[in-house]
């Protein structure tokens, strides 16, 4: 099916990676702004797969594939940290856990 | 355009109204009447229209559902409304889309033009499933956090983590389905058991597939969360687990969703294992007795024919899953956890590697 | 894809993307993460790459949001009091994300990105998997080895005790 013009999804794309960064400066959960990070993955996401209908390529598509992989292995492993963390400090407010040492 | 929208409309009401919702009033019909075979009593047959009662099929399928949708929808205090309404859709449409990829036929030709007997014809359709498989977590997990009730979330947690226990060893079957038809259509699968074994056996995939039969019966039995996997809804202990809180209209959305899950599996496995619309000797242009004489049919009449073969088998599987349920006792959850990480999954990554090395040596996917 | 129906998409994507950034429950903004994710696989549907845009609802709306809902409901955290950052800091992101948005789609505005003409299976399994095996071998196997250090990890740092 002939998508809607390309140009399109990349301002979708960009708009957004653009809300994700706003989440990560703007808000203090740490699983909120782990939420934001996964956003801006997925612009990019995007941004690749549009690129690979453009091209006629499916590289585009085999580097989406990988980010997933590793969207996912990042996940596992940084909620880890988090519950550990939770564990420590009874808090997972990024503004609280400034100090590495009480 | 117009009348291609008319076709697909046509396809989902046939398969949705016709084939599933027909199929899912059965299996509560006959999970009742089988439960009181199996416990030796005459089961629910006490209301009746104008004396009227059918064997008990008023109460099942006409008292029960005005029941369940007039009574008050109770909705406890300090519940979280949005989630509370949206669980039981969460867990109902994921459910009931995925019998979009299912086959019910092969072609027909009506007017000149041949209509595909399935909703949606998609090169991937395995990886359809496998995501709605995936997206039915939500009601559960949903549900049993926004009904403000420490034991719904208990049974919440522990659905969801059995769902997701389940779906591994469930794609890994799907992955050795996968590699012994060599595509993921699963309109291709079902015309790739069309052929006999030796001139009498049909070429169903159960003889190619024996352990990824037992695998995926197993993690779809568990991923509806039937007995004896039923510990998140454990009747007698949890109430209703994650459904406590839920009376009325969304109740039954929970129950609903549980025979949609039912009538699901029995089609994936009649669809990867059995054969699907396949009937012995059938083929588009008519039938083949056993004696070698072929009879020419009509198209309309061949489509009717494996449609009415597919719902036979569908309906076989879905009694199985009924006896199933009716005779076993319940899994306690460690020993459930236990079976699906230790044991379905080691089971089914060695049957994906012994698949894999029976293709290689055969040379292709045996057809 | 026709533009209504883009429109339409692109219009909820905001808004879901808007609720995962903005809404004071975490849980509102798992579910809103998950509408976004199952609202971008659809825009992948649109652009004809099948196979990554349910590959997109298996891996990323049916496991790792999971993962994200049991977290926060493991620490059973609720709705929050101080939810944003300082003011200055809150205005100055909305400006930056804002500011992004506006140069990539004056950049983009300019160029030409034409879709070709489709070639059949193009997204299908078999070419994703030729390229996956041939050219991208190597980051495919160290692929591998990273999902095995990211489970060994988590289990690891996840662990109650502490030595």
């Amino acid at each position: 099916m002939t998508p809607a013009p390309l140009s399109w999804y990349l301002v979708l794309s960009a708009l957004l990676f653009g809300i994700g960064a706003m989440g990560v400066l703007m808000r203090r959960n740490l699983i909120v702004i782990f939420m934001a990070i996964e956003l801006m993955l997925n612009a990019v996401n995007l941004t690749f797969v549009t690129f690979a209908r453009s091209l006629l390529t499916m590289d585009g598509h085999v580097i989406v594939f990988f980010v997933m992989a590793v969207a996912a292995a990042e996940a596992a492993v940084g909620l880890a940290i988090i519950l550990q963390l939770y564990r420590l400090r009874a808090t997972v407010n990024a503004d609280e856990v400034t100090t590495l040492r009480w | 355009m117009g009348i291609e929208i008319a076709i697909a409309a046509g396809k989902v009401v046939f398969l949705l109204l016709l084939v599933v919702l027909q199929v899912v009033g059965m299996g509560v019909f006959f999970e009742r009447k089988v439960s009181a075979v199996i416990q030796d009593r005459i089961g629910a047959n006490r209301a009746s229209i104008l004396g009227f009662a059918g064997l008990g099929i008023i109460n099942t399928l006409v008292a029960d559902p005005v029941k369940f949708l007039l009574k008050e929808d109770v909705v406890p205090k300090g519940v979280d409304h949005w989630l509370h309404f949206w669980a039981p859709i969460m867990s109902l449409l994921p459910a009931m889309v995925a019998f979009a990829v299912i086959p019910f036929g092969d072609v027909v030709e009506i007017g000149g033009r041949t209509i595909d007997l399935q909703v949606a014809h998609l090169d991937v359709g395995v990886l359809f499933i496998l995501a709605m498989a995936g997206l039915g977590v939500y009601g559960v997990v949903l549900a049993g956090w926004a009904s403000n009730n420490r034991w719904s979330l208990l049974g919440g947690i522990r659905g969801s983590a059995q769902m997701i226990s389940y779906e591994i060893a469930m794609g890994l079957a799907l992955v050795a389905v996968v590699l012994t038809y060599g595509t993921l259509d699963l309109q291709e699968m079902v015309r790739q058991q069309g052929h006999l074994i030796g001139g009498w056996l049909p070429g169903w995939g159960i003889f190619y597939q024996p352990i990824g039969f037992i695998v995926l019966l197993v993690a779809g039995i568990a991923e509806s969360k039937r007995i004896p996997f039923d510990l998140p809804e454990s009747e007698s202990e949890l109430v209703s687990g994650y459904f406590t809180e839920y009376s009325g209209a969304k109740h039954l959305m929970f129950m609903m969703a549980d025979f949609v899950e039912v009538v699901l599996v029995a089609a994936l496995v009649t669809t990867f294992f059995f054969g699907g619309w396949q009937f012995p000797g059938l083929d588009r242009t008519g039938f083949t007795v056993p004696g070698g004489a072929h009879v020419a049919l009509p198209s309309i009449v061949v489509a009717l024919l494996q449609v009415t073969a597919f719902m036979v088998k569908l309906i076989a599987l879905t009694l199985f899953q009924i006896i199933v349920r009716w005779t076993l006792p319940r899994f306690r959850y460690d020993q459930l956890m236990q079976l699906g990480w230790k044991g379905l999954l080691p089971l089914a990554l060695a049957n994906v590697m012994l698949t894999a090395g029976l293709v290689l040596w055969l040379g292709s996917a045996p057809q | 894809m026709s533009m209504v129906l883009f429109l339409v998409l692109a219009a909820l994507t905001i808004g879901s993307a808007l609720v995962v950034v903005l809404h004071r429950s975490p849980v509102y903004s798992a579910l809103g993460l998950v509408a976004t994710l199952a609202l971008v696989a659809m825009l992948f549907l649109g652009l004809d790459a099948l196979v990554v845009g349910f590959l997109q609802v298996i891996v990323y709306a049916g496991a790792i949001v999971v993962l994200f809902l049991f977290v926060i409901m493991l620490l059973n955290l609720q709705v929050e009091q101080e939810a944003f950052s300082a003011p200055l800091l809150v205005v100055s992101a909305m400006g930056a994300g804002v500011g992004l948005a506006a140069i990539v789609s004056v950049a983009l505005a300019r160029s030409s990105v034409v879709a070709p003409p489709l070639q059949a299976g193009f997204g299908d399994m078999e070419p994703l998997a030729e390229r996956l095996f041939t050219g991208y071998l190597l980051p495919f196997e160290l692929t591998s080895v990273l999902l095995l250090v990211a489970i060994v990890g988590a289990v690891v740092i996840g662990k109650k005790k502490l030595s």
